[in-house]
């Protein structure tokens, strides 16, 4: 049975990590490297890096860094953040990226999604939506959620997958940041008919919550979170072994 | 020297960084005589089986690898790399594939009914028999898997399968012909293990 995965996302600005705090055994907590191998031995099943560099001109430093992770870390590799163009898709594959996630990019120019899974295949292209509900309905925010578009998520979401995105990254902005457990509502409405994995962003503050999303939302193939990483308060292998004891199928390491 | 055959299918550069990290020299060529010359190859591929049958023949290292499989040298077809190894595929209307693994390539609806396709992510080998390129393997041990369609029928060949709805194949080897369904570039320390006993590895025959 396939395992549930649980991801790291890790936000780099200027080719370091934006936010985390010192590990036991991790010298430099703002290396991708460094802090990707220590996700990597903890068991994460996955990792996303997620560049949020603002000017153009630093955006090499995220590609030589990714390139640095992609030779010492041996798990998918998911990038996110600034991906508008084919090209884009290109310079971050070259690098040694598995899969490219696309948010704001895709809403702007939704052929970009067909465009990218014709040239590398389904696998390769992650949606990645920005959520919140509006006077009761769900919208696509863009721009990090700074910007409401008023497209109806559920659509769009569905649209995505018809035009050949290979998993869904379902973040809520209604839930992001609260740390009271992942939106199962949404999320629920979105496995009900994504025949694509999809993965639970936006929530997550405790083990508890893993174990409630994997639980109550069964189709959900995957947990991503950064904060309650990045800070301690869960620690991998211990989510790893609750899971696996709730009945959960999990990867160990 | 490890060659990675490059015949314009995608992203070779997880796979070399993976051998170089357990110090192998693999060297991504598009060259004939680098192919012929190397003591092991592999054999990558991601996307349809047709696209990739007609680049592999059109590039005419479909000949090379044949030629260093012929000849005894190692070779190990990663995803839809080994996919090529079988005689055929169904992917989009019959394709032929280098034949050197018998049993055909078909879609894993049959046995993943009810579930998503592709199948992403990490799931358990199951090793059907002892074999040399699962030396350090232990029986459940998770690997990382992407895909849509797999080998069947390949009766002796056979090496490891994984549940997903029901048995689909993992691996496959015939002698010095050998291939992963799975990544082991992507699969963690399971995966370099399994990089490294192909590396190692004078003789396949089991």
């Amino acid at each position: 049975m396939i395992s549930k995965r649980i991801i790291p996302c890790l936000d780099v600005r200027d080719g370091r990590v934006v936010k985390g705090v010192h590990f036991e055994g991790l010298r430099d907590v703002s290396s991708p490297v460094e802090l990707g191998k220590y996700y990597s031995d903890a068991g994460a099943d996955e990792l996303v890096f997620y560049d949020i560099t603002a000017s153009a001109e630093n955006r090499g430093l995220f590609t030589d860094i990714l390139r640095e992770v992609a030779q010492n870390i041996f798990i998918p590799l998911t990038v996110g953040g600034g991906i508008n163009t084919l090209d884009d898709f290109d310079r971050v594959l070259k690098c040694g990226a598995d899969k490219v996630s696309v948010n704001s990019g895709a809403v702007r120019n939704p052929g970009l999604i067909d465009e990218a899974a014709r040239r590398y295949g389904s696998q390769c292209v992650v949606l990645s939506a920005d959520v919140k509900r509006v006077n009761g309905a769900y919208h696509v925010f863009v721009r990090g959620g700074r910007e409401d578009t008023g497209i109806e998520a559920l659509n769009w979401i569905r649209e995505g997958i018809s035009r050949g995105a290979g998993e869904i990254v379902l973040n809520s902005m209604d839930t992001d940041g609260v740390k009271g457990g992942f939106d199962l509502p949404m999320l629920q409405a979105v496995c009900a008919f994504s025949d694509v994995p999809v993965i639970a962003s936006g929530g997550a503050g405790c083990i508890e919550d893993f174990v409630t999303l994997f639980r109550e939302c069964p189709q959900a193939d995957a947990g991503l979170a950064a904060s309650i990483f990045h800070f301690g308060e869960v620690l991998i292998p211990e989510l790893k072994r609750e899971l696996k004891k709730q009945g959960i199928p999990v990867r160990e390491v | 020297m490890i060659a990675i055959v490059d015949y314009g299918v995608g992203n070779l550069f997880s796979l070399q960084s993976s051998f170089a990290f357990i110090g192998q020299r693999a060297e991504v060529t598009a060259d004939r005589e680098r192919i012929l010359n190397a003591d092991r190859v592999v054999l990558p591929g991601v996307g349809a089986f047709g696209d990739a049958a007609d680049k592999l023949n059109a590039s005419g290292l479909a000949d090379a690898v044949r030629e260093a499989a012929a000849r005894g040298v190692p070779l190990l077809g990663i995803c839809l790399g080994m996919q090529l190894l079988f005689d055929q595929s169904e992917e989009f209307g019959p394709h032929e594939g280098l034949g050197l693994i018998p049993g055909r390539v078909v879609s894993m609806r049959g046995v993943a009914a009810g579930l998503k396709l592709p199948q992403i992510g990490w799931n358990a080998l199951h090793l059907t028999r002892p074999h040399p390129l699962f030396r350090y393997v232990r029986e459940g041990d998770q690997v990382y898997f992407v895909h849509s369609f797999h080998g069947t029928d390949c009766g002796e060949s056979l090496l490891a399968t994984t549940e997903y709805g029901g048995a689909v194949t993992a691996a496959v080897g015939k002698n010095n012909v050998l291939g992963c369904q799975f990544h082991p570039e992507k699969s963690g320390k399971v995966g370099l293990s399994i990089l490294k006993a192909f590396a190692e590895t004078e003789d396949f025959t089991c």
